[in-house]
């Protein structure tokens, strides 16, 4: 969609990850390769294992097998504080917000990684700590114009419809300045009007802002529409890989969305 | 105020960039703090935009398309167009492409400015169909990275080619403000019509600039005063409260951060000046009222009784007349602890001037505004007059009246019961329509309003319904159809209502029930509901709703020449009524005819003897797509009231 500016460097890559909790495989000798700039797509059926390489990705699981890339950086494993202070950034498939919060406050949480004064001079709020405060606000602010959240700047998110709590989590994932943001599920349990939201958003923070993104969904409709290229994961396995003309017309990603009989 | 002899809007600004230089001219909340441009700056801003327009080919006579809410940029580009000596013609921002392609296509607009990217896709969508059409700048730029943009200008070029074409021929500005005059057209409003294709009402500069004065002058306002733009710009009341009495008196508008924001932002600027068509104070009120059902009990308790003491005396307090000191005393306390909050919550604080047009306003929540000291005055505009037509002076307001003619403003009835007027602000004609212009205003200047209406014992006009739409029931009792609905709809649980009748047996109405207020209302009697089409269909929502109507019914049999309009069939339908199925017009007026093609089979139904009826509408999206819902509504019967009233 926006070839353009899709770099051909690549920003990160899984080396033949496999992660089992006990005796379940969730995944099995996965490789693949988000590049700079790009919107990628991670799809399969319930259970593929998409929300669980998001967490590899992040770091929250640990693959007993493979290797991660990031930013030219080989690991076996991400940790989540490094990989949140090296620029990625995500959303839950259930929200995770502190629903007794403002709006506001919620996004300025997404900030604290990117705040350099120390407990004492924040807890204290005076002098070097009210003058950042002050930049992260406006940095804030920027996020809410984006998102066209300004009406609910103040309403704490607990409040607030299913879809607008899923506006402030890209919000607060935003605040990050992320260089790669991970969106797990971003238009679930969402109304037309609001996937279209949605997806304009998706776009915007990818041309605006030039964030990679890497997002699982379950539309095939907006996946089709929106991404740049798309990873099919099935029973933990990589079934396809490239770009979404190539991967609706794989006999493979067929057979796993619709059942193939085994005759 | 002294501004004989700027006869136009670019030679106004001129004076007030001298004049008020360093006050503010107008305001914008952009990323949560709100942000201000003086007089000087205003005037700074217009000058580049208008150099960079004539520098990018824009010529006199050229039209300009505003479209977007209210923004400062759209504003100035209205001045910017008028300084050249082009005209402006916004359209409304909430228009589906087809919508906009009428008015840019009808008008010939060359240049369009538009807010951001949802305006420009609009027009884009219909460029091919506007031969005119030359270039579109937009204000907002996010998400038209990869547009073609040989086309396609952002505001702050323009205003930058603006810079240097003003400093290559200094003098080009000033010489083409002087050329101005005041007959010149300033502006082509579309009137959004209950009927038919919309028209352009072309206004000059004379027509909307001594409106707004001699507005200006009968009120007292002055460059004190503040008020905020949250009506559509394309709206003639917009463009003459916040654009022209703003250029005239030196006041400050505000643009609301979004249109979601707009009760935020009220409260946040506490405007001096307001106005608000009924359904907004309506609101404001229901609002108020939920809240205060949630409240402690003794803070109800409270709230309640000074209520009481402002509806005793509230009023003929604002309106200077005597009342015993005890009274005075009560409602001084109240102000204390009531009052003065109540009208903080509301952004009402400061306001000394609020106006109310368009429908009618119920008599309970205009008096209710009136007695918490707010000045709430009904006016009776039109687009074709420049907005005012009457209004009613200090001291002398009555609800159910719209108030004396405005300065300079005569008003005749016809012999048919229609009220024609003539003065400074009718309009020149309807832009490419003489047949429309010769219907409507004569030959010495006399508009037809289109509106059945009478001068009562106080000299004041009384509007009943449109004329067209008075009719007869069979039995020959005279049938208002919005002198009906308005009665049902100063219910809150009824959002609208339409009623039929002429050239039938008896009255009948479908009723649309206020969502917030009746979904309020089940929630407290813990009555279960999905959706509206299941709340509407409630037997409990019926019952409510059959209340109101014969609460209605009764008022009428207390008035023996509409006795026999009472209402003895009714429905509630399954749906909201709405502008993008064009069953509304863009200012929310009911379409009638529109209405009863598209629910003929309930009308039908409405009069045989059915209990129910099937009906399956197709319904548009904001996006222009299209859905369906379907039911059963259920009729209900009333018996007469004046029956009951004799036993």
């Amino acid at each position: 969609m926006n070839q353009e500016h899709t770099g051909n460097d690549v920003l990160l890559e899984v080396h033949n990850i496999s992660l089992s909790f006990g005796g379940v495989t969730a995944i099995e000798d996965v490789s693949f390769d988000i590049r700079t700039g790009e919107i990628r797509a991670i799809i399969g059926p319930n259970g593929a294992g998409k929300s669980s390489m998001l967490n590899v990705i992040n770091g929250f699981y640990h693959p007993q097998q493979g290797s991660i890339t990031y930013k030219g950086e080989t690991r076996p494993q991400m940790k989540p504080h490094h990989a949140a202070s090296h620029g990625i950034a995500r959303t839950f498939q259930n929200i995770a917000l502190f629903k007794g919060m403002s709006t506001l406050d919620n996004i300025m949480t997404g900030r604290n990684t990117v705040m350099t004064k120390n407990i004492i001079w924040q807890a204290l709020y005076f002098g070097p700590a009210l003058k950042e405060e002050r930049e992260h606000r406006e940095f804030v602010e920027h996020i809410i114009d984006f998102l066209e959240i300004q009406a609910i700047r103040k309403t704490p998110v607990g409040r607030l419809p299913y879809g607008m709590q899923k506006r402030v989590e890209l919000g607060r994932a935003l605040a990050a300045e992320p260089d790669l943001l991970l969106l797990d599920e971003p238009m679930a349990g969402m109304n037309v009007e609001e996937k279209e939201d949605m997806c304009r958003f998706v776009l915007d923070v990818n041309e605006e802002f030039g964030t990679t993104i890497a997002l699982i969904e379950h539309d095939m409709g907006v996946v089709m529409d929106i991404s740049d290229r798309v990873v099919v994961l099935d029973y933990g396995k990589k079934i396809a890989d490239g770009t979404p003309d190539e991967v609706r017309a794989n006999q493979d990603v067929v057979d796993a969305y619709l059942g193939v009989s085994h005759g | 105020m002294s501004t004989e002899g700027l006869d136009t809007f670019p030679r106004l600004l001129v004076d007030r960039a001298k004049k008020f230089g360093d006050r503010p001219a107008i305001r914008e909340k952009d990323y949560g703090i709100w942000q201000t441009w003086t007089w000087r700056q205003v005037e700074e801003q217009v000058r580049m935009l208008a150099c960079g327009l004539a520098a990018s080919g824009f010529k006199r006579g050229d039209k300009l398309g505003i479209i977007g809410d209210n923004r400062p940029r759209l504003y100035w580009g209205m001045a910017a167009a008028q300084a050249l000596g082009g005209v402006p013609v916004p359209a409304y921002q909430d228009a589906v492409a087809e919508e906009m392609h009428y008015v840019l296509e009808h008008a010939e607009v060359s240049f369009v400015l538009a807010e951001d990217q949802e305006q420009v896709d609009k027009v884009l969508e219909v460029q091919d169909r506007c031969p005119q059409l030359k270039h579109v700048i937009f204000d907002d730029a996010r998400g038209m990275r990869n547009y073609d943009h040989s086309h396609l200008h952002d505001f702050d070029d323009i205003q930058k080619i603006g810079r240097e074409f003003d400093a290559r021929n200094p003098g080009f500005y000033e010489d083409q403000v002087q050329q101005g005059k005041g007959s010149d057209v300033a502006i082509i409003l579309y009137t959004s019509g209950t009927t038919g294709r919309p028209k352009g009402v072309v206004l000059t500069h004379d027509n909307v600039l001594i409106t707004a004065r001699n507005g200006v002058e009968l009120e007292g306002l002055n460059e004190f005063d503040e008020i905020l733009a949250y009506l559509p710009m394309a709206w003639v009341g917009d463009h003459l409260f916040s654009y022209a009495q703003s250029y005239v008196a030196g006041f400050c508008v505000s643009c609301p951060e979004s249109g979601a924001t707009v009760m935020q932002d009220m409260r946040e600027i506490g405007p001096t000046y307001v106005f608000a068509p009924p359904r907004i104070f309506e609101n404001l009120l229901t609002t108020v009222m939920i809240r205060m059902e949630d409240a402690a009990k003794i803070k109800q308790k409270l709230f309640h009784y000074f209520m009481g003491v402002a509806r005793r005396v509230g009023s003929s307090m604002l309106d200077g007349k005597s009342v015993p000191f005890k009274d005075k005393f009560l409602y001084n306390l109240g102000r204390l602890s009531v009052y003065g909050p109540l009208k903080d919550t509301m952004g009402l604080s400061r306001t000394r001037l609020a106006y109310t047009a368009g429908e009618a306003i119920g008599p309970d929540i205009f008096q209710f505004y009136r007695s918490l000291g707010i000045n709430v005055k009904q006016l009776y505009g039109q687009t074709e007059a420049a907005v005012f037509v009457t209004i009613q002076p200090n001291g002398e307001v009555f609800p159910d009246t719209v108030g004396k003619p405005a300065p300079e403003v005569d008003i005749k009835i016809t012999d048919n019961g229609e009220l024609v007027y003539r003065g400074p602000g009718v309009f020149k004609e309807y832009f490419k329509n003489p047949e429309a212009t010769a219907e409507t205003k004569t030959e010495d200047g006399w508009v037809h309003t289109g509106d059945a209406g009478f001068f009562d014992d106080h000299g004041h006009i009384k509007i009943i319904d449109r004329a067209k739409d008075v009719g007869k029931l069979n039995d020959g009792t005279m049938f208002a159809p919005k002198y009906i609905e308005n009665k049902l709809k100063f219910f809150p649980h009824i959002k609208e209502a339409v009623a039929f009748g002429h050239g039938r047996d008896y009255c009948t109405a479908l009723i649309n029930i206020d969502l917030e207020a009746v979904g309020n209302w089940a929630e407290r009697d813990n009555i279960p509901y999905s959706s509206y089409q299941e709340l509407a269909a409630r037997p409990e929502t019926y019952q409510l709703i059959q209340e109101s109507v014969e609460q209605v019914n009764r008022d009428l049999a207390q008035d023996p020449k509409l006795a026999n309009s009472q209402i003895r069939r009714f429905l509630i339908l399954h749906k909201e009524l709405d502008a993008d199925d064009g069953e509304l017009t863009r200012t929310r007026k009911v379409r009638r005819g529109h209405i009863a093609d598209k629910y003929g089979v309930l009308i039908d139904a409405l009069y045989s003897d059915k209990t129910s009826c099937f009906i399956e509408t197709v319904v548009t999206f904001e996006d222009g797509r299209t859905g369906k819902i379907a039911g059963d509504l259920e009729i209900r019967d009333l018996s007469d009231m004046n029956l009951k009233k004799a036993s």
